[in-house]
C-alpha cells in the first residue's frame, strides 16, 4: 500500500491551521495513487485540534511525544520524522519557518531530493509532479519527484484544506534517540504585536511614496479599520530603515498571497510585484498613473495618497459601523 | 576563527525573466548576475566575526560554472581571504549540491559554515541544513541576530508571529537572513587586492539526484484591472467594488 506521510505542526500545544492544508494535499495524492495518509504530530503533550486531522483525510494519526518537544527541537523532530518516513512513498511538510528548517534535514537523512514551497501537486504515471515558483514567482517550475520518499514543502494559503473524513486511528510513535545539537531556548514576542504579512488575510503596504516613516501611521490606521490586516513595506523603505525587514514584501522579503493587498505609494518594481502578484485582489493607490503597479492591480486610484488613504479608512469604518 | 561562506551566482532581483528555447532554463541575454543577496549577509558576518576574533581565515566557496569566478571575486573584494570554485553544471537537486559542498568542507576544520537563507533564483532554501546534516553539525536557519562567544552561539530567527531563540556550540552551520548586518561594499583597494587573492578551481560532478525539472513557464497574467477614479472622491466607488464585486471586505 502506498503510504503518504503528512507532517503536522503545533504551536503552544495547539495544531496550526496550515497542517490541515498539508493533510488535504496528502489526501489528494493518496486518492490519486491508491494509498493511505499517516499524519505525524510532534509535541510535549496532547495537541489540541489534532482531532480535526481525521476529518481532513488522515487514516492514521501518529503522535510523537517528548519532554523536549514543547518548542521546536530541530534534531529531535528530524530524527522522529525520518523514522516515521521509513517505507513512505511521499512526505509532505508545510513551508513554514519550522517546515522549511525541518524538511531539508529529513531529506538529507533519507538521501532524497526535496521540492520546496510547492503550490500545486499532481500525480502522473505514478510519480508526484510538483509546481513551484522560482525567481520569486517570476516563473513556475514543474518538477518530477523521483526519490523514495518523494518530499515536498507546501506553501501556506495555496492548497485549500478540504474535508474528506477518514478513520484517523490514533497511534503513538516512539521518539528515536537523538543528539540535541541545537536547543531552542525560547520564543519571544516580536517587537510589534502585529500580524505577520505572510499570514495576514489583508496586507496594506507602503512604499517610498509615503515620504517619511511617521506617515506609516496612516497605513496602521487603515489596517486597524480593515481588521485582520498587516502592514507591509517595499524594499526601498526597509532599506531606508523606515520599517522592519520582517515587513518587506518582494523577492528579498516575503511572498504573500492575501485576499486583499493594498499597495500605497508603491511604484511596483519587478521584485516587489514578484512577492504579491498571487494576492486575490490588488488595490493600488499612486500619484503616477503610469506606475507599473497599476498593471497588476484589480482596482486603482490615481492621486494623492495623503488624501485618499484617510478617506478610505473613514469609509471602511463607516462600512463596519464604527464611523 | 576559520569561517567558510557558501555562495551562489544568481540573476539580479530586478532582472526580467525570459524562458530560454529549451523551456528549462532562463535566457541569460542581458541579465546581470550578482552574489545572491542573502549570501552577502553571510559574507559580512564572516568578515565581522574574523575581525572580532583578531585572527583566522575566511574562505568563499561557490558551486557553479566559470562565470561564478566573478561572484567569488566580489567576495574577495569585500575582504574574504581566499576562494574555491567547485566547477560544475547547474543541478536541480539541492541535495546533490549539498553533497558536493559537504565533500569540500569536510576536513576544512571550520568553526562556522555560513550560507544565505535561500538563493533568490531557485528558492530552494535547503542546501545549508542539508550540508549540516551530512557533516553532522548543529544548524540554525534564517538567522537575523547572532552572538558568538567562547565557542558557543546564540541566534534569533523570525518565525510566524515570534522570534525563535536557539543556542549551539561551534563548529556550526548557519543560514543568514536580512537584518543580520549591513553588508559592506567592496572598496577600490579591496577590488585591487582581490585580483591577487587565491582562487582555486576544482571541477566536480554532481550526482543525478532525484528531482527532474520538466519545464519552466511564466505565471499566468492577472486579468486587466480598472482605474476606479482620481483622488479621494473615488474612494466610495472603490469600497463598493471591494465589498460587492471582489467580496474582500
Amino acid at each position: 500500500m502506498t503510504r503518504i506521510l503528512a507532517v503536522a505542526e503545533q504551536r503552544d500545544g495547539a495544531l496550526r491551521k496550515v497542517s490541515l492544508e498539508v493533510v488535504s494535499a496528502a489526501r489528494r495524492l493518496a486518492d490519486a495513487m491508491g494509498g493511505t495518509v499517516d499524519v505525524v504530530v510532534i509535541g510535549s503533550g496532547p495537541v489540541s485540534g489534532s482531532d480535526q486531522l481525521a476529518r481532513f483525510g488522515a487514516d492514521k494519526v501518529l503522535t510523537a511525544t517528548h519532554p523536549d518537544f514543547a518548542l521546536y527541537q530541530p534534531d529531535g523532530y528530524a530524527a522522529t520524522v525520518a523514522a516515521a518516513a521509513q517505507g513512505a512513498a511521499v512526505v509532505l511538510f508545510a513551508a513554514t519557518a519550522t517546515g522549511r528548517d525541518l524538511a531539508p534535514r529529513v531529506a538529507a537523512r533519507l538521501g532524497t531530493g526535496l521540492a520546496t514551497d510547492v503550490t500545486a501537486l499532481a500525480v502522473e504515471g505514478g510519480k508526484v509532479i510538483a509546481t513551484r515558483p522560482v525567481y520569486a514567482g517570476k516563473a513556475l517550475a514543474r518538477v518530477r519527484l523521483d526519490g523514495t520518499p518523494a518530499m515536498a514543502t507546501i506553501r501556506p494559503n495555496t492548497i485549500a484544506a478540504t474535508e474528506s473524513p477518514k478513520a484517523g486511528t490514533a497511534e503513538n510513535l516512539p521518539v528515536p534517540a537523538f543528539a540535541a545539537r541545537v536547543k531552542v531556548t525560547q520564543v519571544k514576542a516580536p517587537a510589534t504585536a502585529a500580524l505577520d504579512v505572510a499570514e495576514a488575510p489583508i496586507v496594506v503596504s507602503g512604499g517610498r511614496g509615503m515620504k517619511e516613516p511617521a506617515h506609516f501611521a496612516l497605513l496602521e490606521a487603515l489596517a486597524a479599520a480593515l481588521g485582520n490586516a498587516a502592514v507591509g513595506a517595499s524594499r526601498a523603505v526597509v532599506d531606508a530603515g523606515w520599517r522592519d525587514h520582517g515587513a518587506q514584501v518582494g523577492q528579498t522579503g516575503k511572498t504573500v498571497s492575501p485576499n486583499l493587498y493594498v499597495a500605497v505609494g508603491i511604484s511596483g518594481a519587478i521584485q516587489h510585484l514578484a512577492g504579491m502578484r498571487t494576492a486575490k485582489t490588488i488595490v493600488a493607490i499612486n500619484r503616477d498613473k503610469d506606475a507599473p503597479i497599476f498593471k497588476v492591480a484589480d482596482y486603482g486610484i490615481v492621486g494623492d495618497l495623503f488624501e485618499i488613504v484617510p478617506r478610505l479608512t473613514a469609509e471602511v469604518k463607516k462600512l463596519r459601523g464604527e464611523g | 576563527m576559520r569561517i567558510a561562506v557558501c555562495l551562489k551566482r544568481v540573476p539580479d532581483t530586478t532582472a526580467r525573466i525570459v524562458i530560454a528555447a529549451d523551456g528549462k532554463s532562463i535566457d541569460e541575454t542581458g541579465v546581470k548576475f550578482v552574489v545572491n543577496p542573502y549570501d552577502e549577509y553571510a559574507i559580512e558576518e564572516a568578515l565581522k566575526l574574523k575581525e572580532a576574533a583578531g585572527a583566522g581565515e575566511t574562505v568563499a566557496i561557490c558551486l557553479g560554472g566559470d562565470a561564478a569566478q566573478e561572484t567569488l571575486r566580489t567576495a574577495l573584494a569585500m575582504g574574504v581571504d581566499r576562494a574555491v570554485l567547485l566547477q560544475s553544471a547547474a543541478g536541480s537537486d539541492g541535495l546533490e549540491v549539498a553533497r558536493a559542498l559537504a565533500a569540500e568542507l569536510k576536513g576544512g576544520n571550520f568553526d562556522l559554515i555560513l550560507f544565505g537563507k535561500l538563493a533568490v533564483d531557485d528558492y530552494n532554501h535547503q542546501v545549508g541544513p542539508m550540508v549540516a546534516e551530512l557533516l553532522e553539525l548543529p544548524c540554525i536557519t534564517s538567522v537575523a541576530h547572532l552572538t558568538v562567544a567562547n565557542g558557543a552561539l546564540e541566534a534569533e530567527r523570525e518565525i510566524e508571529g515570534g522570534i525563535e531563540v536557539s543556542t549551539a556550540s561551534l563548529p556550526a552551520v548557519l543560514t543568514c537572513d536580512k537584518g543580520l548586518n549591513s553588508p559592506r561594499l567592496p572598496s577600490l583597494k579591496g577590488i585591487m587586492a582581490a585580483k591577487k587573492k587565491p582562487l582555486e578551481v576544482k571541477p566536480v560532478t554532481l550526482g543525478a539526484g532525484s528531482l527532474t525539472l520538466l519545464g519552466l513557464s511564466l505565471p499566468p497574467d492577472r486579468k486587466p484591472g480598472q482605474i476606479v477614479g482620481e483622488g479621494a472622491d473615488a474612494v466610495p466607488a472603490l469600497v463598493k467594488l471591494l465589498r460587492e464585486e471582489a467580496k474582500v471586505i
